[in-house]
C-alpha cells in the first residue's frame, strides 16, 4: 500500500518532528497516543495542508455500476496562509472538451463560509457560486466540494474508538459526529499513526446506514526543496470514493504533484482564473 | 431544406482527426479542439411567417467549430482562433462565423488581448446593464447553446491587476449591433410594418473613433465590486421615418449612448447576492422628446441565488428600466406608434436540478414582466450521453397580454428545440 524508500522515512520523520516543534501547540512525538481532536487536526494538516503550497494534475474517473467511465482531468493549486488558517484553491479543467479552460477558485476560511467563483471561458464570465453547495457533488463525482478541500475539524465531535492494523499500517480509528446538519451523520476514519493521512473513511447516513467509503489506495513520499532544505510530504497518489448504495465510484489519480513552489497570494485572483500562466497548466 | 451532405462529409473527415495538444521543449505549443453542433428549433404555435425565410423550423443548422491555440512560454503569449463553419438548413446556405480570433500577451501586471473577442460584464443572470457588448437574441430565442448569446467585438483590451485596484479597458474599433429577430423568420411587432423601403446606417466607428468601455474593480467588504463606464452607441437600432404620419421610408440607425454603472456580488444569507445599477445617457435625445430615439434610462437589478438542497439551486432577480423623460417622450409620440411604459420591469426565476452524477440536468428559466404583462419560459432537459456527446431538449414559450410588448410580440414563435453536440 505504501511505497516508501528507507531514506525518505528518515527524512519524513525528521520533517514531521521539526514541523510540529515549530507549530508548538501541537508538539508531540509521532506514534504516541494523542487525543481524538489532535489526531484529526494532524490528519487535516497532513491531507489538506501539506507544504506551504502545492500543485497537482489529477485525473478523476467516474465509474458507474455497469463500468461505464467518464473522465475529468484537472490541475489543482493550493496555498496555505499559515497565520490565519486560510487556504486558497485554484482548479483548471483540461478534460472533457466542453469544459476545457474552465476554472474554479475557492477561498477557504476556518470559521465561515468559503468564497467560490467559477470562470466560464466560452462567454468570458466570472460568477460567484453559493457556498451552501459544499455538499454538492464536485463535477459529478462521488466527492463533494467539501471532500475536495477538506472539512473543518471543529465542525465535528471526535472520539477515538481504538487502534487497528489496516493492511500493514497501524491506524487510529476515530469516530466523528457533526455538530450541525451535514452530508453525513457519522464518519469513521482510519488515520495512519505515523503519517496521519486517512487510510479509509466510512460515511453513514441519517439511518446510520453505510453510504460512502473512502480509500487511500496509494501513498507516496513527495520530495520538495533542495540540499539541506530538502523535505518530503506523504501524499495520497490514488484515492477512491465509493457510493455503496448506487455502486458508483470515483477514482482520483495524482498524475504529478509538487510542493513549496512559492505561489503568491495574488496567484489566486480573477486575473489567473481568466488567464492562468502556461507553466501552471501544461 | 437542402441536404446537409457536404457538411457531414467535412465533419467526418475532421472527426477522424483526434484532438491534439503538443508541447515541445522550447516552450512552443499547439492545441486543436473541435465540436459539431446541431440545433433544430421547430415551431409549435401554428403557421410560419410568409416569405422565403418563413419555415416550420425557426432554426435548423449544423455547425463545426475549429478551435486552434498556439502559444509560447518564452513570453507569456498565445494566439487563438475560434471559427464556426455552418450550414443553415432553413435558407440552404453555408457560412462562416468568426467567433473569436485574438492575440494574448501578458507582462508584469498587464494583460493584453487584441482581436475579435467575447466579453461579459456585470452580475445579472441574462439581464444586462453594464454589459454593453453585442448579443445575439435570435440564438437565445431559438435554442442555440448559451455561449451563442454573446457576440465577439473587434477590440483591444488591456487589463491591469493589483491588490489595490484592477482595471480593464476595451477599445472597440468596429461597431457591432445586437442580432435581433427579423420579420422574415419571426413574427414580431413593428410600428412601421407596412414600409418596405428600409435602410440601415451603422455608426462610423474606427481606430480614430472607437467605442470605449472601462471597468474598475476590487473587493470591498467581501464583495466583488465594479464600476463601469462606456461611451458608444445603442446596440438596437432607432427607426426614423421620412414622414412620421405617412411613412414611406424607414432609416435604422444607432444613436449615441454613454453608460455609467456599478455592481457588487458576494455571499449573503447562505447564498449569493447580486446588485447592479446603471445610468443610460442617450446622448442624441437629451431632452427625451425624439420619439425615434430611446430616452435616457436608469436601470437596476437585485438578484439572489442559493442552493435549496443537494444539486438543486434557484435564482431570482428583479430588474427595472426607468425612462428619464417620460413626459417629453409621451408628448412627442405620433398616433401610429405604440407607447412604451415609463417603467419596464422583469422578474426572473431560475431553477436547476442535477441528477445521476450531473449527467442529467433539468432546468427552468423564466422572465416575467409585471409592467408589460408578458413572459418567456425556457424549460430544458440536458443529458450528457458521454464525455464527448451531449444533447438538450428545450422550449421557448412566449406570451403576454399584448402583441406589442417585448416578449408578447413573439407569442407566435413558440418553439421546441433539440441540440446535439459532439466534442473531439
Amino acid at each position: 500500500m505504501k511505497e516508501n524508500s528507507v531514506p525518505s522515512i528518515v527524512t519524513l520523520t525528521f520533517c514531521w518532528a521539526a514541523m510540529f516543534v515549530s507549530v508548538g501547540a501541537l508538539a508531540q512525538s509521532t506514534g504516541s497516543f494523542a487525543s481524538a481532536d489532535e489526531i484529526m487536526e494532524r490528519s487535516q494538516r497532513a491531507y489538506h495542508f501539506a507544504g506551504e503550497d502545492a500543485k497537482g494534475r489529477l485525473t478523476m474517473e467516474l465509474i458507474d455500476r455497469k463500468g461505464n467511465t467518464r473522465q475529468r482531468v484537472l490541475t489543482m493549486l493550493r496555498r496555505n496562509q499559515e497565520s490565519t488558517g486560510q487556504q486558497k484553491y485554484f482548479m483548471y479543467f483540461h478534460e472533457p472538451g466542453d469544459v476545457r479552460r474552465m476554472t474554479f477558485m475557492i477561498w477557504k476560511y476556518p470559521e465561515r463560509d468559503d468564497d467560490r467563483w467559477i470562470y466560464v471561458p466560452a462567454v468570458d464570465l466570472i460568477r460567484r457560486i453559493a457556498a451552501e453547495d459544499k455538499y454538492s457533488s464536485f463535477v459529478g463525482s462521488d466527492f463533494s466540494y467539501e471532500d475536495v478541500s477538506g472539512r473543518d475539524t471543529s465542525e465535528d465531535a471526535h472520539s477515538v474508538l481504538g487502534e487497528e492494523m489496516l493492511e500493514d499500517r497501524d491506524a487510529f480509528v476515530v469516530e466523528s459526529i457533526p455538530r450541525r446538519a451535514a452530508a453525513f451523520t457519522r464518519r469513521v476514519s482510519w488515520i495512519d499513526k505515523e503519517i496521519f493521512l486517512p487510510l479509509k473513511e466510512e460515511y453513514y447516513d441519517a439511518q446510520d446506514q453505510l453510504q460512502r467509503i473512502f480509500t487511500a489506495n496509494v501513498i507516496e513520499d513527495i520530495a520538495a526543496g533542495d540540499g539541506g532544505d530538502r523535505r518530503s510530504y506523504p501524499t495520497i497518489m490514488k484515492r477512491t470514493m465509493e457510493n455503496v448504495r448506487t455502486g458508483h465510484r470515483t477514482e482520483v489519480t495524482v498524475v504529478s504533484v509538487s510542493y513549496d513552489l512559492g505561489l503568491q497570494d495574488d496567484d489566486f485572483s480573477e486575473r489567473r482564473m481568466r488567464r492562468p500562466p502556461r507553466a501552471w497548466i501544461r | 431544406m437542402r441536404p446537409v451532405a457536404p457538411f457531414l462529409v467535412l465533419s467526418t473527415v475532421l472527426l477522424s482527426t483526434p484532438s491534439l495538444s503538443q508541447d515541445d521543449d522550447n516552450g512552443w505549443g499547439v492545441e486543436f479542439q473541435s465540436f459539431v453542433l446541431g440545433t433544430y428549433a421547430v415551431r409549435t404555435a401554428g403557421e410560419p411567417p410568409p416569405g422565403p425565410e418563413g419555415d416550420k423550423f425557426l432554426l435548423a443548422e449544423e455547425r463545426l467549430r475549429l478551435d486552434l491555440t498556439l502559444w509560447t512560454e518564452a513570453i507569456e503569449a498565445e494566439a487563438r482562433l475560434m471559427l464556426d463553419g455552418l450550414h443553415d438548413a432553413v435558407s440552404g446556405k453555408f457560412d462562416l462565423d468568426l467567433r473569436e480570433a485574438y492575440l494574448d500577451y501578458s507582462t508584469g501586471d498587464l494583460d493584453f488581448r487584441l482581436g475579435r473577442q467575447i466579453a461579459t460584464w456585470g452580475v445579472g443572470d441574462l439581464l444586462f446593464i453594464n454589459d454593453i457588448f453585442p448579443k445575439d437574441w435570435v440564438s437565445f430565442f431559438a435554442g442555440r447553446p448559451l455561449e451563442y448569446l454573446k457576440l465577439g467585438v473587434d477590440s483591444a483590451r488591456m487589463r491591469y491587476s493589483s491588490a489595490a485596484l484592477n482595471a480593464e479597458l476595451m477599445v472597440i474599433t468596429s461597431f457591432r449591433p445586437d442580432t435581433l429577430p427579423t420579420p422574415g423568420r419571426f413574427f414580431l411587432h413593428d410600428d412601421f410594418a407596412d414600409v418596405v423601403d428600409r435602410s440601415r446606417i451603422l455608426p462610423d466607428t474606427g481606430v480614430g473613433n472607437p467605442e470605449v468601455a472601462l471597468r474598475l474593480y476590487r473587493r470591498i467588504a467581501g464583495f466583488d465590486a465594479s464600476a463601469y463606464a462606456y461611451r458608444g452607441y445603442w446596440r438596437s437600432p432607432a427607426q426614423q421615418a421620412d414622414d412620421p404620419n405617412m411613412p414611406t421610408q424607414i432609416t435604422q440607425f444607432f444613436p449615441a449612448l454613454s453608460v455609467y454603472g456599478i455592481s457588487a456580488q458576494g455571499q449573503a444569507m447562505g447564498g449569493v447576492l447580486s446588485l447592479e445599477g446603471g445610468y443610460y445617457d442617450s446622448r442624441e435625445d437629451k431632452a427625451g422628446d425624439d420619439p425615434a430615439i430611446a430616452n435616457s434610462e436608469a436601470r437596476f437589478l437585485i438578484g439572489y441565488q442559493r442552493q435549496l438542497s443537494k444539486d438543486f439551486t434557484f435564482g431570482i432577480q428583479y430588474y427595472a428600466e426607468v425612462m428619464m423623460d417620460f413626459g417629453a417622450y409621451e408628448q412627442a409620440l405620433t398616433d401610429n406608434v405604440v407607447s412604451k411604459k415609463k417603467i419596464h420591469d422583469i422578474v426572473s426565476l431560475r431553477l436547476t436540478r442535477f441528477f445521476r452524477h450531473q449527467t442529467w440536468t433539468l432546468s427552468l428559466f423564466t422572465f416575467y414582466s409585471p409592467a408589460e404583462q408578458d413572459y418567456l419560459l425556457q424549460p430544458q432537459v440536458a443529458y450528457r450521453v458521454s464525455d464527448n456527446f451531449s444533447t438538450t431538449l428545450g422550449a421557448n414559450l412566449f406570451g403576454g397580454e399584448m402583441r406589442t410588448t417585448f416578449f408578447g410580440q413573439f407569442d407566435r414563435n413558440d418553439n421546441l428545440y433539440l441540440t446535439l453536440r459532439y466534442d473531439f
